[in-house]
Parts: structure tokens; C-alpha cells; sequence
């Protein structure tokens, strides 16, 4: 049931929302084409579901304007822009069947009943849920109202599907699933969804396009190849899992390669846009740092724990200058053990300090 | 041999322990205070003067004068319940939204606390016949003197059971709107729902529960009406409600036993519409009203 609503593109200009003197969300500008799938990435507080509820229309915007092609929907009513949405708690009205929630929209907008049925019909088979028809959403488990929702949000075929940390609620197993049903729903339907989510795997697994949000602020717009390989700052690469950060100071450079002096021991990695100072951090994701031997660049190192995790090992260690480090080990180390950890220099990013 | 839990234990799984003693006090109560003197009026009631056993009740229901009670109760009770039921829930619902909630409802409890014949003092101040009330309605030309009276009436009861039993249906009702998940308005404003379809479709299916019990106890209150029904109204006449009439018979006639009837009738009457009204809660959804886990 591909999206009968032809339109091309949904477009934020400069969007944003205050709270009194607070700045929840502040040049939220982005162009979103028909068929992606983007998803708002950041911490709680980040102003991610301010976002979502400012095109839901569920929240007026301050500043800045939402266009559908050429149709601007800032200034419509929730009711009146026609958005599909899933909420975190998902949101089902207790007391009507599935069918009836699912139904809602349309019954809303006196869609003749025979049509309604087939639709309804359709949305339900969509998610699977066929046997449950009848049933009041208190009767179903996390997992099936999660689908109930999402089947009444696309029920009304929106050319937009907005989702609020929809995942939030259930358990690890099932999230897995759901993500790829929500995938497999997105790519049948060819419309836009937008997904909420403070769960970086999620949004790198899910979306075409991730926007890391920030204080309110957009911190970065890119793909997730983009994003994993090349976070444009410290704050977003420690948010793409760079959880090591070892502070130094540069000791030469070629090019782009830069050699940091660490506490005595020297690493290399590569600069991410201009270091025009003397210090610098080093980021590395734990799965690339791993021990190395005294002849290679690298950080002396105590380890402190260690774990198996079935292909290989995880570890963590302090470091000489004081900061604990993880790591990936392919045999049982030691506690107490002294090592040198080390990376390969394309897997180390550098950035200026304060970045 | 297979060894038995010890006694204590055993009662404990059916649900029996030491905690289960506090309610012990309370039941106590309950039995002094409510089931003893019910079922001592009851059985009053069937010991008529005349030494019949249905006197009273025949007597009652016999005498216009008794019997009208009844319907002027209701005339009072049922209209003055229904407005504060329904002007109730449109206040609930902007107060709902409110930061200062808990001004207002300050406000509206005084009422409650200051208690009926405080209320019923200061109405007939003012809108006594030289009250400001009339006297400003007089003043701007509206009426000539004379023309309304407000108190001393059916009218100065009623606003006196609007004014006292307002803030209870509102706090009752304020209670259960806040209890409804903002989530579930959002959602279907998000799927085309304007104001009013949600409020006909969302908010009042899941609040009709809630507004029976609300109208059930507004109703209980107002038909057992009696300071304001003296003070504020014609006693004799067109507000001599159920419980004058009990009054009258215990300690003006001195017939215990008939005024025990009376009460008993008046019982009834609630009960006829307080079950009338919980039993078509049936056709409503009951069950919490928020959309899913979180």
C-alpha cells in the first residue's frame, strides 16, 4: 500500500522553539525527499521530540517554517496536516478494539466504509496482526501494541510517519524485530518517516539520512557511513561510540597523519578538519584499540578488568596519564597486566581540543 | 509423615495476618456507626404506633403531604445534580491546563469547609431582598423591586446546592480528566480529530465511568439536603423536602418509628438511582485510561 499522496519533499527552514527563555530547539533546517528515512539522534533533553512535536504540530514553533513542497504547515492544527504518528507510549485509545484504532483516521475523515474496512483490513495485515482484530489494546502485549500504533498511523496514509523513541518500551529481542519491521514498513509504504531515538545503533541500523542533535542545536547531518567514520566533533564522535579519549599534545604531522606524544609514548591518527593548536584528542571506538607490541605507537597501560564475550575479549584499562581505556583482547589478560594499546593510525581520529 | 506449616502461616496464605488486625478498628466503627443504627432504624420502622407491621410505609404513601416529598426532593436534587455534573467537566477540562491549579482550587474548596448554614448566612445577605445581588439587578433596571426573590424559595435552595456541591463534582471531575494520558488527545488530533470529535470520541467514553460515580455521590449529597432547605427556602411549602419531613415526624410528632420509615423510603430513592446510574456504566469501557505501557 504505497502512499497515494504525491508530494516531493518536506522542508524545514530555521525551525525552532523557546520556552520562556529556555531554547529547546533552535536552526533546525533540513530537506527531507519523499521515500528517506531520517532519524533525529541525541541525548535526552537534545530537543529531538520538541522537534517531532513541532512538525506533528502538536507544539507551535517559535521561529522558522515547515513547508510540503510548496504548501507551508507550520501554521495548521495537528488535526489539519494529516502526519502519521507513533507515539512513545503509543498512545492507543483503552476503550476501542484494534480494528477501531486503527480505523480512527479515516473514520475521521468520513472515508466510506466499505473503503475504510479494506484500508483498515490492510493496515492490520501490514503489522501482522490479523488475529488480534477484535482485541482492546489492554489485552495485548508491548510488542503488539507497538504494531497496533503504528498500523493506525499508517492507516491514514500519511505522506509523513513520525516516531517518538517508539522502541523505547520493549524488550532487547523484540526491538531487533521491530526494527526491521519498521524498515520493511517504510520501504513498502515510499513515504517520509521521521524517528526519534536516543540509541545510536538504532539510528545507524534504521535511517538514510541521521541528524545528531545537541542542546537544541544540530551537531551533524549526514549518512550513517558518514557518521560512523567521521564524526564532525568530539561530542558526536563520543555519541557514535568513540569511547576513548586520550588527551595529548601534536608531535609532528604529514598531511593529515598527526603523531601525538602521550605521556612519553607516541600515537598516530588522522586530523579531523583544522588543528590549529598544540592540543589535541585522539578518539578510538574499543573493537580498534588492541594490544600491541612495545615497537609500535601506542599508550602504556594497566589492565583493570576483562570480560569474554564469546568471539574475543573486552577489556579496560588505565592508562599511564590516569584515563581508563577500552579495549578488544583475543586471549584472558591478566588484571594488574602492564600492555601497550594501539590502533591502526586510519582508525584514531584527532581532533583540536574543545572541538 | 509430611509436616504441616504452622497455623500462622497457614492463615497467612489465605490472605489472614497481623496486619490484616488494623482493619479491625475501622470495621468497628463501621458496625457502631453505620450497620447498627440502619438496622435498628429498620426494624423501627416496621413498629409502628398502631402496632401494624406496615403502618409507617402505609401511612406515607397514603398522605400527599408526606408522599409529595418525594418529587420535590427529586425536583431539587436531580436538576441541581445535573448542572454541576455538566458545568463540571468543561471546567475541569481548561483547569486541566492551568498552572496555578492549586489557587483555584483553594478557592473551590472553601465552600466545602465553611459548611452549608455558613453558606446558606451569607446568601441570605446576599441575595436577600436588600442584598447587593437584587439590588444591583434592580439598580441597572433589569427588575423592579420586588419582582425576584431568591431566597425563601425553591431558587435560593437550589443556588445554595449549586454553590456547595459544585467544588465536590468539580474536584471529582478534575480528577478524572487528569487522569486520562494528554497522549491519547494528541494522538487523535494526529489522526484529523478536531476538538470536538475527540472530546465525543476520546475523553467521554473514558470519563462516563467516572462522571456516573461523580453524579452518584452529587446526588446522595443534594437529596439529603436540610440546612439550606430551612434556611434558605420554603420549608412549609414548595422546598419541603424528604427530610423535613423526617425531621418533623422524630421530633415534632415525636414518632420515631415513622420518621425511621421516612428515612428508609428515602434510602430507597437513592439507591433506585444510584443503581440506575452504576449499572449503565456497564455499557461504558472500564479500565484505565492511558494508551499502553510507560
Amino acid at each position: 500500500m504505497a502512499s497515494n499522496v504525491s508530494f516531493r519533499s518536506l522542508r524545514l527552514d530555521g525551525v525552532g522553539r523557546d520556552f520562556g527563555t529556555m531554547t529547546a530547539l533552535s536552526n533546525l533546517t533540513l530537506e527531507i525527499a519523499r521515500g528517506e528515512f531520517v532519524a533525529l539522534l541525541g541525548p535526552s533533553g537534545c530537543g529531538k521530540s520538541t522537534a517531532l512535536n513541532c512538525i506533528a504540530g502538536l507544539l507551535p514553533t517559535t521561529h522558522g517554517s515547515i513547508w510540503l513542497d510548496d504548501r507551508r504547515i507550520d501554521t495548521l492544527a495537528a488535526e489539519q496536516r494529516g502526519f502519521g504518528m507513533v507515539f512513545q507510549n503509543y498512545a492507543l485509545f483503552p476503550h476501542m478494539t484494534v480494528r477501531s484504532n486503527v480505523g480512527f483516521g479515516l473514520k475521521m475523515r468520513n472515508v466510506p466504509k466499505s473503503e475504510a474496512d479494506l484500508r483498515v483490513a490492510q493496515a492490520i495485515a501490514t503489522v501482522r496482526l490479523e488475529s488480534q482484530a477484535e482485541k482492546l489494546p489492554g489485552q495485548l502485549s508491548g510488542g503488539q501494541q507497538q504494531r497496533v500504533a503504528i498500523a493506525r498511523a499508517i492507516a491514514i496514509d500519511p505522506p509523513l510517519v513520525l516516531m517518538d523513541e517508539p522502541l523505547s518500551n520493549l524488550d532487547a529481542k523484540l526491538r531487533l524485530e521491530m526494527r526491521q519491521e519498521i524498515r520493511r514498513i517504510h520501504q513498502n509504504l515510499g513515504c517520509i518517516t521521521i524517528y526519534v531515538t536516543h540509541d545510536q545503533e538504532e539510528a545507524l541500523s534504521l535511517a538514510d539520512r541521521i541528524v545528531v542533535l545537541r542542546d537544541g542545536a544540530v551537531r551533524q547531518i549526514g549518512t550513517p557511513e558518514d557518521l560512523y567514520a567521521r564524526p564532525a566533533s568530539l561530542d558526536v564522535a563520543e555519541f557514535m561510540g568513540y569511547r576513548n579519549a586520550i588527551h595529548g599534545k601534536v608531535a609532528g604531522r604529514r598531511d593529515k597523519v598527526v603523531s601525538l606524544a602521550v605521556n612519553g609514548t607516541t600515537l598516530e591518527g588522522v586530523a579531523q578538519g583544522e588543528i590549529a593548536g598544540d592540543a589535541v584528542v585522539a578518539v578510538i571506538r574499543p573493537d580498534d584499540l588492541i594490544p600491541v607490541s612495545q615497537t609500535m605507537p601506542g599508550i602504556e597501560a594497566v589492565v583493570e578488568a576483562i570480560e569474554f564475550r564469546g568471539h574475543d575479549f573486552f577489556g579496560s584499562a588505565r592508562a599511564v596519564g590516569g584515563e581508563e581505556l577500552f579495549f578488544r583482547a583475543k586471549s584472558r589478560l591478566a588484571m594488574g597486566e602492564k600492555l601497550r594499546l594501539g590502533a591502526e593510525t586510519s582508525r584514531v581520529l584527532v581532533y583540536p581540543k574543545g572541538a | 509423615m509430611e509436616t504441616r506449616l504452622p497455623l500462622s502461616l497457614r492463615l497467612a496464605a489465605r490472605g489472614l495476618d497481623g496486619v490484616t488486625l488494623l482493619v479491625l478498628p475501622a470495621a468497628l466503627m463501621l458496625v457502631a456507626l453505620f450497620i447498627y443504627p440502619f438496622g435498628y432504624g429498620l426494624w423501627l420502622s416496621f413498629q409502628p404506633k398502631d402496632g401494624s407491621l406496615l403502618g409507617n410505609y402505609l401511612k406515607f404513601f397514603s398522605d400527599a403531604f408526606l408522599y409529595n416529598t418525594i418529587g420535590t426532593t427529586l425536583a431539587l436534587a436531580l436538576p441541581v445534580t445535573l448542572i454541576n455534573v455538566f458545568t463540571a467537566v468543561p471546567v475541569a477540562f481548561r483547569v486541566r491546563k492551568m498552572k496555578n491549579q492549586r489557587v483555584l482550587t483553594t478557592i473551590l474548596v472553601v465552600p466545602i469547609t465553611l459548611g452549608t448554614v455558613l453558606v446558606a448566612e451569607g446568601m441570605l445577605n446576599y441575595f436577600g431582598p436588600q442584598g447587593w445581588f437584587i439590588r444591583a439587578l434592580v439598580s441597572f433596571g433589569w427588575f423592579s423591586p420586588g419582582e425576584i426573590r431568591l431566597v425563601h424559595n425553591y431558587w435560593g435552595v437550589f443556588l445554595s446546592l449549586v454553590i456547595t456541591g459544585f467544588p465536590f463534582t468539580f474536584l471529582l471531575t478534575l480528577s478524572y480528566v487528569s487522569g486520562i494520558d494528554p497522549a491519547l488527545e494528541q494522538a487523535a488530533a494526529t489522526l484529523g480529530a478536531r476538538a470536538a470529535a475527540r472530546f465525543r470520541h476520546i475523553f467521554l467514553p473514558l470519563l462516563m465511568p467516572g462522571l456516573a460515580i461523580t453524579f452518584c455521590l452529587a446526588f446522595v449529597q443534594a437529596y439529603s439536603v436540610f440546612p439550606s432547605a430551612v434556611l434558605l427556602g420554603a420549608p412549609a411549602g414548595p422546598t419541603r423536602v424528604i427530610s423535613i419531613a423526617a425531621y418533623q415526624a422524630a421530633f415534632e410528632q415525636y414518632d420515631y418509628p415513622l420518621a425511621s420509615a421516612i428515612a428508609m423510603i428515602m434510602g430507597a430513592v437513592q439507591l433506585v438511582f444510584v443503581i440506575a446510574v452504576l449499572a449503565s456504566r456497564r455499557l461504558f469501557y472500564r479500565g484505565p485510561a492511558a494508551g499502553g505501557k510507560g
